[in-house]
């Protein structure tokens, strides 16, 4: 049964036993504008929580995309260095980023649950 | 097929010379689309042929390079000039960049052959008047920013600031240090931090206080023995003299760090100003910015470095020195050059913009360029008293030789600072700097320089005027489809960055692709 | 004075709107001990008229390239420019514009760099080129360290064929950015052989194609062994002219290009500015330095053009920008393109060829000096003749005579004595037969 997460940088996670899949949230791609390019992290590289992963670039920016959680890249989005617009079109399902093996599912409580990141990002209008 | 596509396909070379057309602004094809094999604009004698003495490394095969007679390539050039707004054209109030006149005596001086046509590895003997000029235009530098030393060749100010961050590294590195970090406030321009990180630095950002300068408190809290330096711009980004510049050198200098001081905006204080009084160990200057060299679509630029006696001998070769005999070039780190960080460029530096700057600078005198620099602040303090009824300046005047505005004036219109600036295009203008600095929201920042009469500030003022009250009436639609009366409408910069072509290729080639 | 528009009725009604009554009001911001009391210790305001004789009389101290019989090279060229080129690039137009942040009204610049871009990949048989760098010295730096970025090691291995000005920039840059450099001897007979040196730290070989010493060498082989080695090969043109006749490095497996683009529409002006240029591969193209111009169309479906890749740079990307680079040699690059625009396919080949068959009649007549020597066995325009004696005081000695002969090697070598018998001679489509004559039989004087 998987479970959605946020951060407060706007990143989701969609739990699965140890694996986690991340990408960037709705309101995330909506900040940026039209996404040109993505730049993935190589397969087997291991991140820490909160370690840059991946960087999304629109026209006139860049942002870092950071691990929500430490774990093993074991799978990329490749489709997107086709077709970054999935990004804008359906950032928290198509326009997923990268595959993670969790090493400390622990790390998951800290992260918001989907009605705590609503109310963050009613927050900042 | 794509809209884009269908309006690709409709320029062949058969229809393109009237189609699109609008009186004097004509549509030009690309050279590689006017192509006739063996056509040529030069006429060079015919080569005997024969035997080579290349090693069979002869090219085999076509370059593909289109051939033009000498009428087609002036016209096609000069059709292109018509779709460029320049200086020559009319303001361009562009926030640090110091958009000033580019005087054509220089153009003329640069190129007399005495100076155009030497080479630089001749012997000094033969080019004591270009060594000359070099050590005349220092002379300058050193005295109007007060300070002793300086390296003449960066090739421009980022260029400049590599040379600055490079000489401190050294300074440390000579006291047996070696520190990490390099501060550098929010609202600096890029290339700041971008020069700390490419010698290692880790970039720390130092906060603006509500009036827009360096928090002296926070930065004397950050200080510590792994800071290497600080690079500050000032006047600031903002267009605000960072008034606290000596208490701040001598905070830094306490902690053993360096001053670099990022001379893009000295326009504001030649003749009046010395940074070198007030405690700074290092400063580009930009040629291009302050001292009139042309800007020529993007460079090339000029960034000589005034330095403190500190970092003086890390100065990058060559040097240009006088001894009994005359001037000579010291090209290796040899005796009083052993400590220089070396060679950062080929040659000797940007002699070609040596030559306009030092005309530019000997044209004005002492006298002109404080007249320059004061007409350069009344200029900017002009527009921001006729349009701080309509626009939201972020900080209470007076400013220095640039003003900023934030994008607050638009709030609820549905207007961008972005949009804003294309309507501007159609009055007649080319828009001033946005969404710089990054410290407000939505920033405009606009640099008339020292050059522009009180009518044409004046028309300025009316347009943005216009546009302001415009844009409050609600009529956000306008805004969004300009400009309309430019060579070209808004550019879908989204394809172009994600399915980039950055040349020309044969069409069956590109079909292939 | 004559380039201020304001005049005093005008700065009075000013500073009335403004509210203050002196321009020195507005300096309030300014500590008032900062503040100048005196004008600087400089001379005053000069008309055209005085400035003109002051740098005229400059300029006549020098001897200029064109006035004798001149015979330099060594990274930068003398070469015909037709008439066209310098009064197309001083348009106010180009002259004046600025970078094209403002797409719409800067198509000139941006159509014309797409041009130059394309020109440049063309010629150096590359798939993509930017818009041009400082010079070619800081466009092998710039290679450099886009080899470090993208096979993520930090060695490059400098062939003895690399101009020492170009390797000691890339020294400099490798001391502050953190990576170390094999700088491999000065080779004048060309049997260098940097893929001996290979090993797993290598991001880069550099070589220069024609070399330092004149010699060309096909590096296809090379290109396969730092492939193998998972290192890149990088191959610098200092003399462009070259390509006209020359296999081109994209044909041998190169994976980037730096260059030296001045020998096309621009003066030798005593070294600066000059005009780096930089190709590579389309996958290697996020990694590029320096701006980019890309096709793209606007809003009324026409083709136009603009600065793109914008996120590799430092005014979005800041401190993890791929260079601190932000002016490009725009200008230059204009100059390069007309003046290429004008020669085309048939003209480049043609002027290639005569640059060519100079050196070689240059050659023909220099091997007949007594005790001379040319120690290469292929050139281009440029090649190492060695000398019975110390080629610095013969150059010396004929510049006092009215010739400059060429570069001494001990010019660019100095802490290398086997160097200094070595003089290195170009000849290009300006160069007479009758100069070639006197340079050859002043050289037999002064070697006498």
């Amino acid at each position: 049964m998987a479970t959605m997460k946020y951060t407060d940088s706007h990143e989701w996670v969609r739990v699965d036993g140890d694996e986690a899949t991340v990408g960037i949230t709705d309101y995330a791609q909506t900040q940026l504008g039209d996404v040109v390019h993505v730049e993935l992290p190589e397969l087997g590289r291991r991140v820490d929580k909160g370690a840059e992963a991946a960087v999304v670039d629109s026209v006139k920016a860049a942002s870092e995309v950071y691990a929500p959680l430490s774990g093993e890249v074991i799978a990329v989005n490749d489709a997107l260095n086709d077709d970054p617009a999935r990004v804008n079109s359906d950032a928290e399902g198509a326009g997923w980023f990268f595959k993670l093996r969790l090493a400390n599912p622990a790390e998951l409580d800290a992260l918001l649950d989907p009605g705590a990141y609503r109310k963050l990002v009613e927050g900042l209008h | 097929m794509s809209d884009w596509s269908k309006a690709l396909a409709g320029f062949t070379p058969e229809n393109a010379g009237g189609a699109g057309n609008r009186g004097l602004e004509i549509e030009e094809l690309l050279l590689f689309e006017q192509d006739a094999p063996g056509r040529c604009g030069v006429d060079l004698p015919a080569p005997k042929g024969g035997a080579d003495r290349l090693g069979s490394l002869r090219r085999n095969g076509p370059i593909g390079l289109p051939g033009l007679s000498e009428p087609q390539v002036i016209r096609h050039y000069t059709r292109l000039s018509h779709k460029n707004y320049s200086i020559d054209t009319g303001l361009f109030p562009l926030g640090s960049c110091t958009m000033k006149h580019n005087p054509r005596l220089n153009e003329k001086l640069a190129r007399l052959p005495g100076f155009a046509d030497i080479h630089p590895l001749q012997p000094n003997a033969t080019v004591q008047g270009a060594l000359e000029l070099i050590d005349m235009l220092a002379h300058w530098l050193k005295t109007m920013t007060g300070m002793p030393a300086v390296a003449m060749p960066p090739a421009a100010g980022a260029h400049g600031e590599l040379c600055g961050i490079m000489s401190i590294q050294a300074a440390l590195a000579a006291r047996g240090e070696r520190r990490g970090r390099v501060l550098v406030p929010e609202s600096a321009h890029g290339t700041n931090p971008a020069t700390a990180a490419t010698c290692g630095y880790a970039v720390q950002s130092i906060h603006a206080n509500a009036r827009g300068r360096v928090d002296l408190a926070a930065l004397k809290a950050t200080l510590g023995p792994d800071i290497a330096a600080i690079m500050l711009t000032s006047p600031n980004t903002c267009g605000l003299f960072e008034d606290e510049m000596r208490e701040i050198a001598d905070a830094v200098h306490a902690a053993g760090a360096y001053f670099y001081l990022d001379g893009a905006n000295f326009n504001a204080l030649v003749g009046r100003v010395r940074p070198g009084d007030l405690g700074i160990d290092a400063m580009h200057i930009n040629l291009h910015k302050t001292f009139s060299t042309p800007h020529g679509g993007g460079g090339p630029g000029s960034g000589p470095v005034v330095l403190a006696q500190s970092l003086a001998p890390y100065a990058p070769l060559p040097w240009v020195v006088h001894d009994g005999a005359g001037f000579r070039l010291v090209e290796q780190p040899d005796g009083a050059a052993a400590a220089s960080i070396g060679r950062i460029k080929g040659f000797h530096g940007q002699m070609g913009m040596f030559v306009r700057a030092l005309a530019f600078m000997m044209s004005h005198g002492a006298d002109g360029l404080r007249a320059a620099s004061g007409d350069a602040v009344l200029n900017a303090n002009y527009v921001l008293a006729s349009l701080a009824d309509v626009m939201t300046p972020s900080f209470p005047g007076p400013a220095m030789h640039e003003v900023l505005f934030d994008d607050h004036f638009l709030a609820d219109t549905g207007v961008t600072t972005l949009d804003f600036c294309k309507a501007l295009i159609d009055e007649g203008f080319h828009p001033m700097t946005m969404y710089f600095p990054l410290i407000v929201h939505g920033a405009l920042l606009v640099e008339p320089t020292e050059n522009e009469s009180k009518a044409g500030l004046d028309r300025f003022i009316a347009a943005m005027r216009g546009l302001a009250a415009r844009a409050k009436s609600g009529d956000a639609d306008f805004f969004h489809g300009a400009p309309r009366l430019a060579p070209r409408r808004r550019l879908d910069e989204t394809t172009a960055a994600r399915k980039p072509i950055l040349r020309w290729r044969t069409p069956a080639k590109a079909a292939a692709e | 004075m004559r380039y201020l528009s304001l005049t005093d009725p005008d700065r009075r009604a000013m500073l009335a709107a403004i509210g203050v009554g002196r321009i020195e009001d507005l300096y309030r911001g300014v500590p008032a001990d900062a503040l100048l009391a005196e004008p600087l210790d400089l001379p005053h305001a000069m008309g055209e008229i005085e400035v003109e004789r002051a740098l005229a009389r400059l300029a006549l101290r020098n001897v200029p390239a064109g006035s004798v019989p001149s015979f330099l090279g060594a990274g930068a060229y003398r070469h015909h420019l037709p008439a066209a080129v310098d009064y197309l690039v001083q348009r106010g137009e180009f002259l004046t514009s600025y970078t094209p942040y403002q797409p719409e009204i800067a198509q000139g610049t941006l159509q014309a760099l797409f041009e130059f871009q394309t020109q440049v990949a063309l010629i150096t048989g590359m798939d993509v080129a930017n818009a041009s760098l400082y010079d070619g010295a800081t466009a092998t730096a710039e290679a450099a360290m886009m080899a470090n970025r993208l096979t993520r090691r930090k060695k490059a291995i400098l062939a003895g064929s690399l101009h020492p000005h170009y390797a000691e920039t890339v020294a400099t840059y490798a001391r502050f950015n953190g990576f170390a450099v094999d700088q491999r001897p000065p080779a004048p007979a060309g049997d260098d052989n940097p893929a001996a040196r290979l090993d797993a730290e290598t991001a880069c070989v550099i070589v220069q194609n024609p070399g330092v010493f004149g010699q060309l060498r096909d590096y296809s082989a090379l290109a396969e062994a730092c492939h193998r080695a998972g290192a890149l090969l990088v191959v610098v043109v200092a003399e462009v002219v070259s390509l006209g006749l020359v296999k081109p490095p994209g044909a041998m497996g190169a994976d980037i290009v730096a260059g030296e683009g001045q020998s096309l529409g621009n003066a030798i002006g005593f070294g600066g500015p000059h005009l780096g240029l930089f190709a590579t591969s389309d996958r290697n193209v996020r990694q590029m330095p320096g701006r980019l111009t890309g096709e793209t169309h606007d809003a009324e479906g026409r083709r136009g053009y603009v600065l793109t890749l914008s996120t590799r740079e430092q005014h979005i990307r800041r401190e993890k920008a791929t260079s601190n680079i932000c002016t490009n040699s725009g200008l230059c690059a204009l100059a390069f393109a007309v003046h290429l625009a004008l020669l085309g396919e048939a003209g480049f080949e043609r002027l290639a060829a005569l640059n060519h068959e100079a050196a070689m009649a240059l050659a023909e007549r220099l091997s007949r000096v007594p005790g001379a020597a040319i120690v290469n066995d292929t050139f281009f325009n440029e090649f190492a003749l060695r000398l019975p004696r110390p080629a610095g005081a013969v150059v010396d000695a004929l510049a006092a005579r009215g010739i400059l002969a060429g570069v001494p090697a001990s010019r660019l070598w100095p802490g290398r004595p086997e160097l200094a018998d070595l003089l290195l001679v170009a000849a290009t489509e300006l160069n007479t037969t009758a100069e070639m004559d006197a340079l050859a039989a002043a050289l037999t004087e002064a070697v006498r």
